[in-house]
């Protein structure tokens, strides 16, 4: 049984007669009840035709009800009105029933098919297969559908239709007590996709996202009056393939009276002659983070490829040697790279290495335990001699911001090969081992300064170190606060950094190699070996 | 202040100025013999104006008394000032724009000039207070301007400049001309 009342009973005869499918009726009668929606959709609709029938035979006919629920169905939309003798066009029950049959086979004018042809074990069985299909690790998933924009429009056109009757008959009923499209479809489908995925469960959250999309080329132009009505709400992006979304749909909707509405679009929704496609079917699985520290010992290596005029200037990168064989074993479409600050293609970072994290993106295996993170990282490691990586885990999204949070304060130590014009002697460069947080004013370094600001940046060098190599070569040790150029401090940049080495001995030097040899973050946590 | 000296490592590694700079040349600027300008390219587009080794204020041991960033009533380079990544606000120049006049204490007085189309982001505040960087140092702490030319142009802008090698052979026509009994 429906569990619809007497009260439903003008609003389904008059959705019937508008070409409303069966579970569309049920929606704008606000069945909340789940189970109506999953039973097939041709008794649905025989039993609202019965429903429809047997108010009107109770409220002014005299005729046997019985008879009356077989009899008065088909050509109910045609006229709902007529009267009872004309019932004996119908001979048989199967008559009917094949009837019905072609009724429900027309396309919905709200729901354009979604809740018909596209709800139903069939689709279940093909959102299955194409899961299936690409081998995701998952316990559980969420369905979402993707619906055509003019939904909204047609949607609104109905209900205002529905809205009319309901005026007269003084109900107190609102617009958001309709049961959605997506909810409807929903509870029909999940169910069903979870048995064809045999023991999934399918849930309202998950990390694990199927979606389905629709689309309906044929009546995209129902949104268009609304550009008229509301030119605000449609303004072109550059990402977007259509201004009508169908977050500006109902943004147009919410600012058009009920009248204006009508003047401009027809009430109910004009028959559409065919259905929405079934677009794509796409899955998703919510990003897994990994982070480690990453060592790189060449000299001829960018952090991130390098590109300079859409050419490619050297072969490899740290992130891509550390990528390839993480997106191999999590299978994933692609990542994010990020670090605690980064060192320069000339540059290498030796000791413990510098924390990076990763987004993984569209993992589809995404649970890995210790030990296959250890073999992960051993993988990586005989993957390239130029970089090392230690301490490689899982993270959360949360924690990734620790790496970035008071990245300014940490320090971070090198050591850097000194050239001076002027020749030195070993005591003529000891005094630098007693500077002590030595304060630099440093212009943002020309090498970078066409893509950052023109700033002048205070920053600490807390302490330096010597080692004599010969009369005009010695290694400098530096302990610096994070953000401190250190090629500019020794060559002097055009004067822009103050002071800089170059003041301090009293001669021309030059930076010849630089290494970093610890960057200071605590973040992520020592894995022991 | 070690100029005489000239000691250097022979066949030490590239300057900065070598690794990562382009040197081009304007000679003879405006016409006026031997005002040579040397501009700095970096790989990243930025230019460095700074006098060519050439110029007359680096000859016969003159010494600066002033250098004016205020080349009109209206206009002083000092008030330049470039906010954000895309450098907003800072003075438009074409190639003869004026960025700074440079009197001797011979009196003899110069004008230094852009000599590439391009923003300006910042003018060498430091040689105001110690002339004598512009002397001593004449292609790196003695810079006179930093400009930023448009993306689009960092190619074309050095196309009416000279290279070192062009330059250099401009030089020593002068200097033969010059020591030929006229």
């Amino acid at each position: 049984m429906l569990p619809l009342t007497q009260k439903d009973q003008p609003i389904v005869q008059k959705l019937l007669s508008a070409g409303c499918c069966s579970r569309c009726i049920l929606r704008f009668c606000c069945v909340r009840v789940q189970s109506a929606y999953r039973r097939p959709p041709q008794e649905t609709l025989k039993e609202l035709r019965t429903f429809v029938s047997n108010t009107e035979n109770s409220q002014d006919s005299t005729e046997p009800t019985e008879e009356n629920n077989k009899s008065h169905n088909a050509p109910g939309s045609e006229a709902p009105e007529e009267p009872p003798s004309k019932r004996t066009k119908l001979e048989s029950e199967d008559e009917a029933a094949a009837e019905l049959k072609d009724e429900e086979s027309n396309v919905c004018v709200v729901c354009l098919g979604i809740l018909q042809e596209f709800c139903g074990p069939a689709q279940a069985a093909k959102i299955a297969e194409t899961v299936k299909a690409q081998n995701y690790q998952f316990d559980t998933l969420v369905l979402s559908v993707s619906l055509p924009a003019q939904l909204c429009v047609r949607e609104n056109s109905c209900w205002l239709h529905v809205k009319e009757e309901i005026g007269q008959k003084g109900l107190t009923l609102d617009k958001d007590d309709v049961i959605q499209v997506k909810e409807a479809f929903k509870w029909i489908m999940q169910g069903l996709v979870a048995k064809e995925l045999g023991g999934v469960s399918v849930v309202t959250k998950s990390a694990f996202e199927v979606g389905v999309e629709f689309t309906h080329e044929a009546t995209d132009s129902d949104c268009h009056f609304l550009a008229s009505v509301c030119p605000d709400c449609f303004k072109p992006t550059k990402n977007k393939q259509s201004v009508f979304t169908r977050m500006a749909v109902i943004k147009a909707l919410e600012k058009t009276s009920d009248g204006r509405f009508l003047k401009l679009y027809p009430c109910p929704p004009v028959q559409p002659s065919s259905s929405c496609s079934l677009q794509d079917i796409q899955c998703l699985h919510t990003s897994v983070f990994v982070a480690g520290r990453y060592n790189k010992f060449c000299r001829s290596l960018p952090q991130t490829p390098w590109v300079i005029d859409g050419e490619r200037r050297m072969e490899s990168s740290v992130e891509e040697l550390i990528a390839a064989p993480i997106l191999s074993a999590f299978r994933a479409n692609g990542f994010n790279f990020s670090s605690s600050g980064r060192e320069d293609v000339d540059v290498r970072t030796l000791g413990n290495g510098r924390p990076f994290a990763m987004e993984i993106l569209n993992p589809h295996k995404s649970r890995f335990n210790r030990a296959e993170m250890k073999q992960l990282q051993e993988t990586i490691n005989k993957s390239s001699d130029k970089i090392r990586v230690r301490d490689l885990q899982v993270v959360s999204r949360e924690a990734m911001s620790r790496m970035k949070e008071g990245e300014e304060e940490k320090t971070k130590s090198y050591t850097a090969l000194i050239w001076t014009q002027k020749p030195i002697r070993s005591e003529d460069i000891t005094f630098i081992d007693d500077i002590k947080e030595l304060t630099l004013d440093q212009k943002t370094p020309l090498r970078v300064l066409h893509r950052r600001a023109l700033a002048v940046r205070q920053r600490v060098i807390h302490s330096m170190n010597t080692r004599f190599l010969d009369p005009h070569h010695f290694y400098l040790g530096l302990k610096t606060q994070a953000g401190t150029y250190i090629k500019e401090f020794v060559h002097g940049d055009f004067g822009r950094t103050n002071p800089n080495l170059c003041q301090l001995l009293k001669t021309d030097t030059d930076i010849l190699e630089l290494d970093v040899e610890s960057v200071d973050v605590d973040w992520p946590p020592a894995i022991p070996e | 202040m070690d100029g005489s000296e000239l000691i250097t490592t022979e066949g030490n590694a590239p300057s900065v100025i070598d690794r990562y700079y382009t040197r081009w040349y304007r000679a003879d600027m405006k016409e006026k013999p031997c005002e040579d300008h040397c501009i700095l390219q970096h790989s990243n587009r930025i230019c460095v104006v700074t006098l060519a080794e050439t110029h007359p204020i680096l000859q016969d041991g003159r010494t600066i008394k002033t250098i004016n960033y205020q080349i009109s009533n209206g206009c002083s380079r000092l008030n330049n000032k470039v906010s954000g990544k895309s450098k907003r606000g800072g003075q438009f120049l074409t190639d003869f724009a004026p960025l700074c006049r440079i009197t001797c204490t011979d009196e003899t007085e110069y004008t230094i000039y852009s000599c590439i189309r391009g923003r300006l982001l910042e003018v060498n505040e430091n040689i105001l207070e110690r002339p004598a960087l512009l002397l001593e140092k004449p292609f790196t702490e003695g810079y006179i301007a930093v400009i930023l030319p448009k993306f689009e142009e960092s190619k074309s802008i050095t196309e009416n400049l000279l290279s070192r090698q062009e330059f250099e052979a401009i030089v020593s026509k002068r200097n033969t001309a010059s020591s030929q009994p006229s």
